[in-house]
């Protein structure tokens, strides 16, 4: 298992097709999903579905997370039945404060059995006042892996219309990405929810990939090839790191203390940029393809 | 006696005679001269046109025990097979055996036709709806004779299927007898399996509603052979005959099985000029067409042929230049219908031209790939498309066998589960494809290479594809879903399955209750 979360692709919890299926698509991680696919009246035989399928289920290198429902409402049955189960993480949706999320690292820890590896945390920031804290939230708890953003509830809270290309969340998606970053943790984006327009998936992802996101929320399994070729590096990118590093590797040699690229300086950002850049490669296997 | 499947199938069964055991796909040579229907004339001033089908059957004084026969190009929107047994019945006719190349839900009918002893004996390629489910049940004395598209055509050249009379619903028809499938409002465009009948029957009657000036063109069976011409005021419903557009499918797990399956073409290395290839109108099938299309524009390959059954897909590939010609034997949408009428590099061919395995070379012998679907596989990679896993009969071969035996890699696209069903098992409860044709099964959760092609399974392995053991793949299955009870058949036989070649291959034995 890596910390690629370039795809989480939600899984409706009471779908027993979809939970059995979802492995095969590659997705980086699976959101086992409780809360918004769920009716309530559902909410009991989605919550074993998934338990069962947690404990039965290979999913294949995929990571597997459930998204619970809030504390108020299911959230303490959901953590209770699924946190024994193994889950890599729970997304955590409507998370508003720090508070939140120390709510719930203290459910989970309650639920968890001894011996087990840590259940992560992954906040979904969904409201003005998370996306106001985010910080505060990113740091709240050892558990927290990573921030996600759903914009159709934050929007729909601002009162602003949302549009395929995304002006209206601009800031917030900035903002949420620099709380992370800020708190060490990763960030991952809204969904793009035409599942039929391609093309503007691939902008929409590639935006968020310019901004900082390590990831995106994937719908729809046919979104997941699209976003792996955005979030992979790209043969230029690779081409770019390999140099910068033999750049460096020559400035070693040369016993300069100062190495250079195309007449440029090549500093500590550049070098944790290139070594990110060809970690990912060599993760996903693309140096041979970038080197032919 | 058991037969190179290792199937144990009677010397002789009762209502079809001696069996010929299915020995090899290439194994059994022929040894037959060709069919030669009687030599007949027609003088000046001669006509043809009847008003009513009743006349018809008066004028060849149709009599019990003759054989007719149906093309099924109308497939589900079929109004002649009913129409002309219904008649049959009014003349209390009995004992007639109907080869109909294929059945649907549309023709119920028969059912009654069967129970008051009109109808006795059936002939088809593929059978769904109420009267396989009536022939499962062992509505029928004798077994129905279950053969390939190509089998049919061999069977009808050859002599081994006799035909009386064949009613050849038309599309559009002149009064001299020529017919085509392109015009009218029950166009399905080619007419490919109606041709064999149409060459080997001892009278041919055209059915249509669409009577045109003499002469009528383009001609797809002409006035040389044609007996008859009637008019009726409907030969079919359009609605059940060709679908608007088809589409690909959404469905992900059936994209993920095109993908792959994709995937194993182009890491054979048949992403080339030249290819050639034929894939179905359903599901993941026409879906792999979609992903070859993208490699082909890719890698600007322009293939040389597309065969089979023919939908709007297959058209765009040829507009779009990526195919240089279409081999159609029947089409499915209204955009195959517009191009075979239009375009000279959409051909209309017969089923024997498409198929038959006994005359000078079939269009499935020059197929680089086909793709197709399977109800169950074995460990042996042998295929089930006649009998649904109660044991109902529920399709039949079609052109499965005879693309299977033709193209030089076949490719089976299925999801390892069907329902709550593993698709893999140890023996197939009826097999229709023998396992030696098959070389790959793609599954959503990996590939199994026939051990018959270890060269193709390195071509694949060294391409990264998910190429696992076809018992592993069978117990990743039975790990989620559990083993299967096997069905429990009861003894009668009520289908013979003949291999393309008329060898049988299997029987399918009543359900029970």
């Amino acid at each position: 298992m890596t910390d690629l979360r370039r795809t989480m692709l939600f899984l409706p919890g009471n779908n027993p097709g979809m939970l059995q299926n979802g492995g095969i698509f590659g997705a980086d991680s699976l959101i086992l999903d409780l809360e918004d696919a769920v009716a309530p009246a559902e909410k009991d035989t989605a919550r074993l579905l998934v338990a069962h399928a947690l404990r039965e289920i290979d999913y294949s290198g995929s990571e597997t997370v459930v998204r619970i429902n809030t504390l108020d409402t299911f959230g303490k049955q959901d953590i209770r039945a699924i946190v024994p189960c193994r889950p890599a993480a729970l997304l955590v949706p409507k998370v508003q404060t720090a508070d939140d999320i120390r709510a719930i690292a203290a459910e989970i820890a309650a639920a968890e059995r001894p011996g087990q590896a840590p259940v992560g945390i992954i906040a979904l920031i969904e409201t003005p006042r998370g996306l106001a804290e985010a910080y505060p939230i990113a740091t709240a708890s050892s558990r927290m892996l990573a921030l996600a953003f759903g914009a159709e509830d934050y929007t729909a809270a601002l009162g602003a219309q949302r549009t395929k290309e995304g002006s209206e969340i601009l800031n917030a998606r900035a903002a949420l990405v620099n709380a992370a970053a800020a708190a060490g943790i990763q960030s991952i984006d809204t969904p793009f929810t035409d599942v039929n327009d391609e093309t503007g998936l691939v902008a929409d992802t590639a935006f968020a990939k310019q901004l900082g996101f390590k990831g995106k929320l994937t719908i729809n399994p046919r979104q997941i090839d699209s976003i792996h070729t955005v979030f992979n590096p790209s043969i230029k990118e690779i081409d770019w790191a390999e140099r910068v590093m033999q750049a460096i590797r020559q400035a070693e040699a040369e016993g300069s203390g100062v190495a250079s690229l195309d007449g440029k300086m090549v500093d500590a950002p550049i070098v944790n940029r290139a070594e990110r850049t060809l970690y990912l490669a060599d993760l996903l296997g693309l140096r041979k393809v970038g080197k032919a | 006696m058991k037969n190179r499947l290792n199937r144990e199938i009677p010397e002789n069964i009762e209502g079809y005679g001696k069996v010929r055991p299915f020995a090899g796909a290439f194994a059994t040579e022929p040894d037959m001269l060709r069919q030669a229907p009687a030599v007949k004339r027609i003088i000046p001033g001669e006509g043809k046109l009847l008003t009513s089908l009743e006349a018809v059957f008066k004028k060849i004084n149709i009599a019990d025990g003759m054989t007719l026969s149906f093309h099924h190009h109308f497939r589900n929107g079929d109004g002649v097979v009913n129409q002309v047994l219904a008649v049959a019945a009014k003349l209390g006719l009995k004992n007639l055996r109907v080869a109909l190349s294929s059945i649907f839900p549309v023709h119920q009918p028969l059912i009654e036709h069967i129970k008051s002893g009109v109808v006795t004996a059936l002939d088809t390629n593929y059978m769904s709806g109420p009267v396989a489910e009536a022939v499962s049940q062992g509505i029928l004395a004798q077994p129905v004779v279950l053969r390939t598209h190509g089998g049919r055509a061999r069977a009808i050249e050859c002599g081994q299927l006799k035909i009386d009379v064949a009613f050849i619903a038309a599309p559009a028809a002149d009064e001299y007898g020529n017919v085509n499938g392109v015009q009218g409002p029950t166009a399905c465009g080619s007419l490919g399996y109606a041709l064999p009948d149409a060459e080997y029957a001892d009278y041919v009657v055209a059915v249509t509603d669409y009577l045109v000036e003499y002469p009528l063109s383009p001609v797809s069976i002409p006035q040389t052979r044609v007996d008859y011409v009637v008019t009726v005021d409907q030969v079919g419903d359009p609605k059940g005959i060709v679908s608007g557009t088809t589409r690909i499918t959404k469905e992900p797990v059936g994209l993920k099985i095109a993908d792959t399956a994709a995937r194993v073409i182009q890491a054979a290395g048949l992403i080339k000029d030249g290819f050639s290839f034929q894939t179905g109108a359903g599901g993941a099938s026409l879906a792999t067409a979609h992903f070859v299309r993208k490699m082909m524009v890719e890698s600007k390959v322009t293939g040389s042929f597309a065969l089979g059954g023919i939908t709007g897909y297959m058209v765009e590939m040829l507009e779009q230049g990526l195919f240089k010609k279409l081999i159609d034997v029947q089409g499915f949408d209204l955009d195959a219908i517009r191009s075979i009428a239009a375009n000279p590099n959409h051909l209309e061919v017969s089923a024997g031209y498409y198929a038959s395995p006994y005359n000078k070379g079939c269009a499935v012998n020059k197929l680089d790939v086909v793709i197709l679907g399977a109800t169950e596989i074995d460990t042996d990679f042998n295929v089930n498309v006649v009998t649904a896993s109660g044991g109902l009969i529920m399709g039949g071969s079609g052109g499965h066998s005879d693309a299977a035996a033709g193209a030089k890699v076949t490719i089976v696209v299925a999801s390892l589960l069907r329902g709550r069903l593993p698709i893999i098992m140890d023996q197939v409860l009826t097999a229709t494809t023998p396992g030696e044709t098959i070389d790959v099964l793609v599954t959503e959760r990996g590939i199994a290479v026939n051990p018959r092609r270890p060269e193709l399974k390195e071509q694949l392995l060294s391409a990264g594809l998910p190429v696992k053991d076809i018992q592993e793949l069978k117990l990743l299955a039975e790990k989620i879903a559990g083993v299967p009870v096997p069905v429990v058949t009861g003894e009668r036989i009520v289908a013979v399955v003949e291999y393309r070649d008329g060898t049988v291959i299997d029987v399918v034995r009543q359900t029970r209750r």
